[in-house]
């Protein structure tokens, strides 16, 4: 089990997880994200120009299976990139276990219904 | 004398029901007596005055202090009404664009509006010639000759007052518009194609129908506006949907959510309270039908709001806010031609007529076509408005206007006269906004970037954003 953490530009949210539900991962979690790196975002006030020194970025979350791993983050990198700084990460690290609440069941089964 | 003897039965029935206050009672009593000795003395002096010339108009301060607030509801219309009821629909990354759009429109359309706006609607240069019929004339510029001491007759209210009143609805119709591109427009090319549809497109709408132009003569029926603002906004709004495409995330069948249900609130509620100016004021007097304007705006407005309630609830299982607010503005804007000439009963029926028609509009013949009008500035103020012209020829009866009257007295003729001024618009003001906006886009370009879109107008075309926080 792998857990992917991926910081993508807002805009882009709605194009990666269309991608994400073709690629059959049903389900993560994103927030809202602020953070500070290489892009400069100018705003005006009252005839000033200022740095905000803050992005607005969206962070998904999500745990698969090795098996779906590389078909996940390439479905990321294919639509969260716009070629320009300021695109996002994605992050990968190993996860030891996981359990489904519902039902108690234990390591890979827990993240997918058997059909 | 007859008068002050009426007064006097009001004043005595009043008198015995408050028996407590003395003092109030002398004054009363030395008031009455006033009121007979001015009246005996006025009477010879005013049949004399009578006698030798006829009286020139005298400003009327009841109506003067009416068309005042008036005034002032219909500018609560557009800034706050209109930002937030369509900056709440907006997502959180472009709802300062709106908002700015809305502000400008004011700030600019006032200036023309003074400019000259005022002259080519009610400027009287051209009157009696064939070009009068399109347009009033270059006698008012700046407002040449309106001094402190004119007065619109025949409610005898400063014209200064007057030409603030139709500068608020100068304003606003151009704001509607802005419903329809809103999320992909650039600004520039937005404030050119205001400027222009302003000159071009509503100056001699306005002077058709109401400052003496063809259709007026023809005895088209249009009260506060339905033609000349909502037809004019909504067919406007149609025409740039459609040749601005629709916007780049959008699928037909799958809106967009509105970012703020509050805002959309404050933002009808708002449109509801200021149209009792624009309607109830737009007879410019402190009158019977200004009463009868708020009454029936009232009603028609209520009963489009709960019509498009029930429809939401039978078809989709839930009451909805912004349902019940869309519902409301559909009413309003189809009572607008009809507040003048209808009774409760056309009030009733338009207002649910509207909303079932409107909903139509939105919910299934808009996915259908494929065109993006974002928030529906042609579902709701084009087919509203093209409702209630077209019922104000059903409805218009005599016992309000005391005169011009609708297929329900029998005047079928009215229909017809109703039915070729809505028609008139629509190819007026479609074919107009057209060439506007092959102009603009070839002038200054009329969309923005697709990455601007993406991330949003605020940032890119105002330098800020909503939500700091």
């Amino acid at each position: 089990m792998k857990k992917i953490e991926a910081i993508i530009r807002k805009s882009k949210f709605d194009e990666v997880k269309e991608a994400l539900l073709k690629a059959d991962i049903e389900w993560f979690s994103y927030y809202d994200v602020r953070g500070v790196g290489k892009t400069r975002e100018e705003r005006i006030f009252r005839g000033i120009v200022y740095d905000t020194s803050s992005i607005e970025r969206t962070m998904i979350v999500l745990v698969v299976r090795d098996i779906n791993l590389e078909k996940t983050v390439d479905a990321i990198l294919e639509h969260a990139k716009t070629g320009d700084i300021g695109d996002g990460r994605i992050f990968i690290s190993d996860i030891n276990d996981s359990v489904r609440i519902r039902t108690g069941e234990r390591g890979d089964i827990s993240l997918y219904d058997k059909k | 004398m007859i008068q002050s003897e009426s007064e006097l039965e009001k004043e005595e029935i009043f008198h015995c029901t408050t028996k407590n206050n003395l003092i109030n009672d002398t004054m009363r009593s030395t008031k009455r007596i006033l009121t007979i000795i001015a009246a005996l003395l006025a009477t010879p002096l005013a049949a004399l005055a009578q006698g030798t010339t006829t009286a020139a108009p005298v400003l009327n301060s009841g109506n003067t202090a009416w068309l005042t607030i008036a005034t002032i509801l219909v500018m609560l219309m557009t800034i706050p009404g209109l930002a937030l009821f369509y900056g709440g629909l907006v997502r959180q990354k472009n709802v300062l664009s709106i908002i700015m759009q809305c502000l400008i429109c004011v700030a600019v359309i006032s200036i023309l509006w003074i400019a000259f706006g005022y002259s080519w609607v009610f400027g009287k240069g051209f009157a009696g010639t064939s070009i009068g019929a399109f347009i009033g004339g270059f006698d008012k510029i700046f407002l040449n000759g309106v001094t402190t001491s004119s007065l619109t007759t025949p409610a005898n209210v400063p014209e200064i007052t007057f030409v603030l009143f139709q500068c608020m609805f100068a304003v606003i119709t151009p704001g509607l518009i802005i419903g329809a591109f809103a999320e992909r427009i650039k600004f520039s090319g937005f404030l050119l194609f205001t400027v222009l549809w302003s000159i071009i497109v509503y100056d001699p709408m306005a002077h058709f129908v109401w400052g003496g132009g063809w259709l007026q003569q023809l005895g088209a029926i249009d009260f506060a506006g339905g033609t000349v603002v909502h037809i004019n906004a909504g067919i406007s709004a149609l025409i740039m949907a459609i040749l601005l495409g629709r916007r780049r995330d959008y699928r037909p069948g799958h809106p967009t959510s509105p970012h703020n249900v509050p805002f959309v609130f404050m933002g009808a509620a708002f449109l509801w309270l200021g149209w009792f100016g624009f309607n109830a004021g737009s007879g410019l007097s402190a009158d019977g039908l200004d009463a009868n304007a708020f009454l029936v705006t009232h009603l028609a407005t209520c009963v489009a709001a709960i019509t498009w309630m029930i429809i939401d609830w039978t078809l989709n299982r839930k009451p909805t806010t912004v349902g019940v607010c869309t519902g409301a503005v559909a009413g309003l804007v189809a009572i607008t031609p009809a507040s003048g000439s209808v009774g409760v009963l056309g009030a009733i029926v338009i207002g649910m007529v509207t909303a079932i028609v409107c909903f139509c509009m939105v919910a299934f013949v808009k996915p259908k076509m494929g065109y993006d009008d974002s928030l529906d500035a042609f579902g709701v103020h084009g087919i509203g408005g093209i409702i209630g012209s077209i019922l104000t020829g059903v409805f218009a009866t005599k016992a309000i206007t005391g005169g011009p009257c609708g297929a329900i007295d029998g005047n079928w003729h009215q229909l017809g006269v109703q039915l070729i001024a809505t028609g008139f618009t629509i190819v007026y003001s479609g074919a107009l906004t057209f060439v506007l906006f092959k102009l603009v886009d070839k002038l200054v370009g009329i969309r923005v970037a697709p990455r601007e879109e993406e991330e949003g107008v605020d940032l890119y075309e105002h330098g800020e954003t909503a939500y700091n926080n």
